[in-house]
């Protein structure tokens, strides 16, 4: 497979850092960071599943609320359609506000309990300029809800009184209201049953080939993203720390961490199951307070070396869409 | 078939939800005490709307050949040193004292959720300022504060009533600022602004309702301190002006007669009590039912 020509990317990442402080004392000093995003950069293409993965803490959703600007990162460039959005103001980011839309993880808390369906997507549809009238925001929710595949006879319904895989249903439907180009999934699925997953992530990937949607998604399950994404960013403590095609993550996975992961993994296959050999990661997950210097993994990596302790390794390409964060890799 | 049996399980489920018969039910659940005290609530209220068809006198009428008359026919509480009916005062003290109270409370509310409201959502210097202000306010006791800005507002029914807003203020502001630090962390507030909804709208239409409800159980509970404030002002003599039928105004009369004429102070003094009690029993439940977390917090 040759390397593939693309277009221009919808949006560029470049050395995203989101730092957060911590604070103490009456005047709020600062004493220390907590570094949640600590030089990140990707491309995401149009019309593409972007999938960010990583454990909990990793910074993924962090990233992916920065990306569309819910967060002002702290430094680094976030260019859409060409133009530099990581520092605009509210007012300046108000043309692409719409088009960078969220999807949440708790389809609990994203939903105002107090308001009713009807009312939700309303709200998100009359913010629109063109729209104006009754009628046709009317006819415009009854459209949403049927994208979404949810019956447009549950107007009149509150979010109590729908399950979890309608409420998410009710949030896409409200994200889509806006018309977007990019919507980040922000671990969209981890919080419903596996039988209403998959449901979620095919209607996903229906919309994608409908509306033309490009995806940034954000899980913790491999499973899941591979069967979304066409390309899969491995996150560590702040840092991507491979980024391949989602076909073959499984056979060329490089990155020691990576390949940690993927040994977690059950297959339902009983003979493969059978050969599957863990990889065990000694030690804990260090705090995003203080990272060890160089390498982010060292001191949980049996094949660190001096080098990895002292200088933190970049993200180097080594063909195919393949790019990994390791000294140990030969290119 | 397996339709209606769906759509029989969403009726169950959305009566469950809707209750308000259910939240009637859990109010008087609590036992005989919350169905005495609403009753009596229900009572005071009906005879505030009504005092001037349950009477044939009115409550500034004199007549001083028949001063300090004991109980009769004609006057069922007698009647005081100016000659008034005693029953008739005490009727129209029941206007007075909920009007006051339900004024006063009513005015706080509004102000103290919009500034808890503001101080809550912008944080920064206009949300610690606001913040340090109400606590500064509240290191101010009541009555003190109330005691000298009476004269200032007047010594009407309004007045005092916003005078004794004003001391409530502070409980509210602190009360609604919580309630929307955490509300606003909530991911509906999040997906509101992504879908470019203005922070005042976000304010108004996601935050404000679901404030109401700890504002709601706030209310019920400060309609009866606002009452005994008042009744505390007309007391000492700095409330409400004397020929009005006040509670308090009556008791403060009345002390004068104390032992040979009890009734004067006495009868203001048990409505007031009755009133205050049962509105206080009231108001608990009320908490219980729409929020039950708060339950000893207030």
């Amino acid at each position: 497979m040759a390397e593939t020509v693309r277009e221009n990317p919808l949006l560029k990442v470049e050395q995203l850092k989101m730092y957060f402080p911590l604070t103490k004392g009456l005047l709020s000093k600062t004493y220390s960071w907590v570094k949640a995003v600590d030089g990140i950069s990707f491309e995401i293409y149009p019309n593409e599943t972007f999938g960010l993965v990583g454990e909990s803490g990793c910074g993924k959703s962090t990233t992916g609320k920065c990306a569309i600007r819910v967060l002002q990162p702290t430094e680094g460039r976030v260019v859409y359609k060409g133009r530099d959005i990581a520092g605009l103001s509210k007012s300046m980011l108000k043309p692409y506000r719409r088009e960078l839309q969220l999807i949440f993880q708790d389809p609990y808390g994203s939903l105002n309990p107090r308001q009713s369906v009807f009312s939700i997507l309303k709200e998100a549809v009359v913010l629109d300029r063109e729209r104006h009238t009754a009628v046709e925001a009317n006819e415009r929710v009854d459209e949403l809800l049927t994208l979404v595949g949810l019956d447009p006879d549950m107007k009149s319904r509150y979010p109590h009184e729908m399950s979890g895989g309608q409420r998410q249903r009710l949030g896409i439907a409200r994200a889509l209201a806006c018309n977007p180009k990019l919507v980040v999934c922000d671990e969209p699925v981890s919080a419903l049953d596996v039988s209403i997953q998959a449901q979620i992530v095919n209607l996903f990937r229906e919309l994608q080939a409908k509306l033309g949607l490009t995806y940034l998604f954000i899980a913790h399950d491999l499973a899941v993203v591979r069967h979304m994404a066409d390309r899969i960013a491995i996150m560590y403590l702040g840092k991507i720390v491979e980024v391949i095609d989602s076909d073959h993550i499984f056979r060329e996975a490089l990155h020691p961490y990576t390949v940690a992961l993927l040994s977690a993994l059950p297959t339902t296959d009983y003979y493969q199951e059978r050969k599957r050999s863990r990889i065990i990661l000694e030690g804990e997950v260090p705090s995003p307070v203080n990272k060890p210097a160089g390498c982010a993994f060292h001191p949980r990596c049996k094949y660190a070396t001096e080098t990895c302790r002292q200088v933190s390794p970049g993200l180097r390409n080594v063909g195919r869409n393949h790019c990994v964060a390791c000294h140990n890799v030969a290119v | 078939m397996v339709h209606d049996a769906a759509v029989a399980k969403h009726n169950r489920l959305s009566k469950r939800h809707s209750g308000l018969r259910e939240k009637c039910h859990t109010f008087f659940k609590r036992g005989i005490l919350t169905k005495i005290s609403s009753a009596l609530v229900i009572i005071f209220i009906l005879i505030a709307i009504f005092c001037p068809y349950l009477t044939p006198y009115t409550p500034y009428e004199q007549s001083l050949r028949n001063k300090l008359k004991p109980w009769s026919k004609e006057h069922w509480l007698g009647t005081d040193n100016l000659g008034r009916d005693v029953l008739t005062r005490v009727l129209y003290g029941a206007r007075i004292s909920i009007v006051t109270g339900v004024l006063s409370s009513l005015w706080a509310a509004v102000v103290g959720a919009a500034l808890g409201l503001t101080a809550g959502y912008s944080r920064g210097f206009l949300g610690s300022f606001l913040m340090r202000l109400t606590d500064a306010h509240l290191s101010i006791p009541p009555l003190i504060l109330v005691m000298v800005l009476a004269p200032i507002f007047g010594r009407t029914i309004l007045g005092i009533s916003i005078v004794i807003g004003i001391s409530a203020i502070p409980s509210y502001v602190r009360m609604v600022y919580g309630q929307v630090l955490s509300l606003r962390e909530n991911d509906y507030v999040t997906a509101a602004s992504v879908i470019g909804q203005s922070n005042f709208k976000i304010l108004l239409k996601h935050l404000l309702p679901n404030c109401i409800p700890v504002v709601i159980v706030m209310f019920t509970s400060n309609v009866s301190t606002a009452i005994t404030i008042e009744a505390n002002l007309a007391y000492i003599g700095i409330g409400i002006r004397p020929p009005t039928p006040a509670w308090g105004v009556m008791i403060s009369e009345g002390y004068n007669y104390l032992v040979s004429y009890p009734h004067l102070a006495i009868a203001p003094g048990i409505m007031l009590m009755l009133l205050i009690i049962s509105l206080n029993v009231v108001g608990d439940g009320i908490r219980d039912v729409i929020d039950p977390r708060l339950r000893g917090k207030l």
